[in-house]
């Protein structure tokens, strides 16, 4: 009550102050990626509004860990943007089905993706598409060539390779192996266990088996991944317990690391901040000739708040996502952000060329976590990240991690019961 | 006998006060406890009384988060209790020393850190123990004593009680601001009769001194108890809504938020972090209770 009449009048006060202003309609983009605000204000927004007057757009992001909370209180209020950034699978389905975003199947734009991009943002039944695809991410390493070259180490294909690497690089002592923290323990599962995880289980293959319950996660496919996480603290720095996301993207760039577990969605930060050559591997295979698996996640799309005030300008906006012209200026904006559309799209920065160029080597599939399985409580992927930081420091088994994680899935996800 | 006139003038005087405070603190409370009484089944509100208390504590699930959370946050006011009072206690008495010289910048130095905010502080910390680019490795390393650095914000052992001696840090300008208050009504006539009969030193201090601060004491004891049972922001800032290491700096507060917004995937459920923030409500009304009925009635107080 207080809080809706306050805004009443705060809202009048604006109307006031801007009624004697030309009426430009204004948009406001809720999203997580506070790293990409610049590109945001500096490329995008601009060709979209050379475009299209009349219409302003503010790109307002928050931190990727509060995005989803500060988002879901926003919405409740009523206070949220007009545009909403969407994770991908059941985060954004539980906003369309309390109402919160608009059912986009009618946009022609939709047509430009796949089906399989724009699964992440369905219902179970394909139904209704409720956000417009954007772009995936891609995981794998990125190294620092120059002191790759400086220690004689060709770049590893398989495990003993990539293994025999960082112990040279930790013999040599003047490079830290390996930049990854188990602080904020995302990294360790997003870029640990989902990085290297899909050479294991076999990538889609492994992923629907374990969705339909007839793999378990207490099955070597999806244990073995923990059993050589346990492997990498001896190559992570000093105190690692307590390295930052930050800290470790530092260490990486200001080059006193060699080797970093990456999604491509460094790429932009890194080419701005590194002074050195860089180059990426893919999640090395197990043995020699075995197919590759990468993780090519779906991960940003972007919806209309059902309760928006401009639902014309919003859908231009939108449509406007969806076309190939902005699928080149975002990837190309963006490296390290692949677009979904169908239309491929010419990449310029190598490091980005790099990492797509795997799409055609290897079967690509999804983080395992993501779709169904984080529906419940305990929920699978914030379970699977204490599992990982647990795996590289040492302080549960992975057979132990594997039936603690069974457990959890198995007390509320029916097929594994 | 005339009509007891209605006394217009209290009511007008009380009104704005009640009214904001039944505003912003009373009905959100009364409201988050009713909320705590329901859940949503496919996007409707249903009431299913105390379920969600029945859930949070007998389904394994919870209760292990709900021990191990409320286990921390009496680990996090022992901590308080045993470190930050009675340094507290003694930098008073230090300070209300006539001889003490330059006291007040002694003062004001260490009451600073309570004005600054959490955030602040909690990133100061940070950056001061970060083992790669922090000061707390390279001061231990120049004494010689660098085998003793350890990244503590990051060990499940250690993590909590670093956290707690920063809290610590941040908040002992507050007993101490309040002692050295008692002890500065302290009416000399009293301390002179002491001396007179041979009472000095130290012993003045614990034989006369401390009886009559004690109320004092017992007052910064429950804001303690209520502060720490209250806490989230430093935490939430240095370790995050996931308190790592495994869930080794988790308390009430970062559990009840965690569950109320949720977490990357985790979907925030209002009702059971409704269920956990009345469970918080319902230890410190407790704790307050035992300490105003079973604490303060008996205290002997002294007329100064």
């Amino acid at each position: 009550m207080t809080r809706n009449s306050l805004k009443l009048a705060l809202a009048t006060i604006g109307l006031v102050a801007t009624g004697a202003q030309a009426q430009d309609v204004s948009l406001t983009i809720e999203s997580w990626r506070n790293d990409d605000l610049a590109l945001w204000q500096q490329e995008i927004i601009p060709a979209f509004e050379a475009e299209h007057s009349g219409i302003k757009v503010i790109f307002s992001p928050s931190a990727p860990t509060e995005y989803n909370a500060a988002l879901n209180s926003k919405l409740d209020a009523g206070s949220a943007g007009d545009i909403i950034t969407c994770r991908p699978f059941d985060a954004s389905l539980a906003l369309f089905e309390a109402g919160h975003l608009t059912d986009l199947d009618d946009m022609e734009a939709m047509n430009n993706f796949s089906d399989v991009a724009k699964s992440a943002w369905q219902t179970d039944d394909g139904s209704a598409t409720f956000c417009v695809p954007m772009a995936s991410v891609i995981h794998g390493f990125i190294y620092n060539a120059d002191a790759f070259a400086e220690l004689g180490i060709e770049v590893p294909a398989t495990e003993a390779e990539f293994f025999a690497a960082l112990d040279t690089i930790k013999e040599d002592g003047s490079y830290i192996p390996m930049a990854m923290g188990t602080n904020d323990q995302w990294e360790a599962a997003t870029m640990g266990y989902n990085n290297i995880g899909p050479n294991y289980w076999k990538g889609e293959e492994g992923r629907r088996a374990l969705i339909a319950g007839e793999q378990k996660l207490t099955d070597d496919p999806w244990v073995a991944p923990y059993e050589t996480l346990a492997k990498w603290g001896d190559y992570l720095g000093d105190g690692y317990e307590a390295q930052t996301y930050p800290d470790s993207q530092n260490l990486f760039t200001l080059g006193r690391a060699a080797i970093y577990p990456a999604g491509s969605w460094e790429i932009a930060g890194f080419n701005a901040q590194a002074d050195f050559a860089m180059g990426a591997f893919k999640p090395p295979v197990r043995n020699a000739g075995d197919t590759c698996y990468i993780s090519d996640h779906t991960d940003i799309g972007i919806g209309m708040n059902a309760a928006t005030a401009n639902p014309e300008a919003a859908k231009t906006f939108l449509a406007w996502v969806g076309s190939p012209e902005f699928a080149s200026i975002f990837g190309n904006a963006l490296p390290g952000f692949f677009p979904l559309s169908k239309t491929p799209v010419e990449l310029t920065d190598p490091l980005a060329k790099e990492f797509v160029s795997w799409r055609g080597e290897c079967e690509s599939t999804i983080r395992s976590t993501y779709q169904i399985l984080s529906r419940g409580t305990p929920n699978l992927e914030n379970e699977t990240w204490g599992a990982s930081v647990a795996a590289i420091k040492g302080t549960s088994s992975p057979a132990e991690l594997g039936q603690k994680l069974q457990e959890g899935l198995a007390s509320w996800y029916a097929p594994q019961q | 006998m005339s009509v007891p006139r209605i006394r217009w003038h209290i009511i007008v005087f009380l009104a704005p006060a009640t009214l904001v405070y039944t505003a912003v603190m009373i009905f959100p409370l009364f409201n988050t406890l009713r909320l705590a009484l329901y859940s949503e089944v496919e996007q409707v509100r249903v009431f299913v009384g105390l379920e969600n208390f029945h859930t949070l504590f007998f389904d394994p699930i919870w209760s292990e988060q709900f021990w191990n959370a409320i286990g921390n946050n009496f680990w996090f006011f022992l901590i308080h209790m045993l470190v930050q009072n009675p340094i507290g206690v003694a930098l008073a008495a230090i300070l209300s020393h006539p001889r003490l010289r330059f006291a007040a910048l002694y003062r004001s130095a260490i009451f600073i850190p309570t004005i600054l905010s959490f955030v602040i502080v909690g990133f100061a910390w940070k950056l001061i123990l970060s083992p790669i680019w922090g000061i707390a490795p390279s001061m231990l390393d120049a004494v010689g004593l660098k085998f003793l650095f350890a990244p503590w914000l990051g060990k499940e052992e250690y993590a909590l009680t670093t956290l707690a001696l920063i809290s610590v840090w941040q908040f002992v300008g507050i007993p101490m601001m309040l002692i050295y208050a008692a002890l500065l009504s302290i009416p000399d006539e009293i301390l002179e009769a002491g001396e007179i009969e041979g009472i000095t030193g130290m012993s003045a201090f614990w034989k006369l001194k401390l009886p009559l601060i004690l109320p004092s004491i017992g007052i910064i004891s429950i804001l303690t108890f209520v502060g720490n049972f209250n806490a989230f922001d430093l935490i939430y800032v240095a370790q995050g809504a996931l308190a790592g290491p495994d869930f080794s700096t988790d308390i009430l507060g970062t559990f009840m938020y965690r569950t109320f917004f949720g977490f990357q995937l985790q979907l925030g459920d209002p009702h059971m972090g409704s269920a956990i923030a009345g469970a918080m409500f319902a230890i410190i009304l407790v704790g307050v209770c035992i300490y105003l009925f079973g604490i303060q009635t008996r205290m002997r107080r002294y007329q100064l």
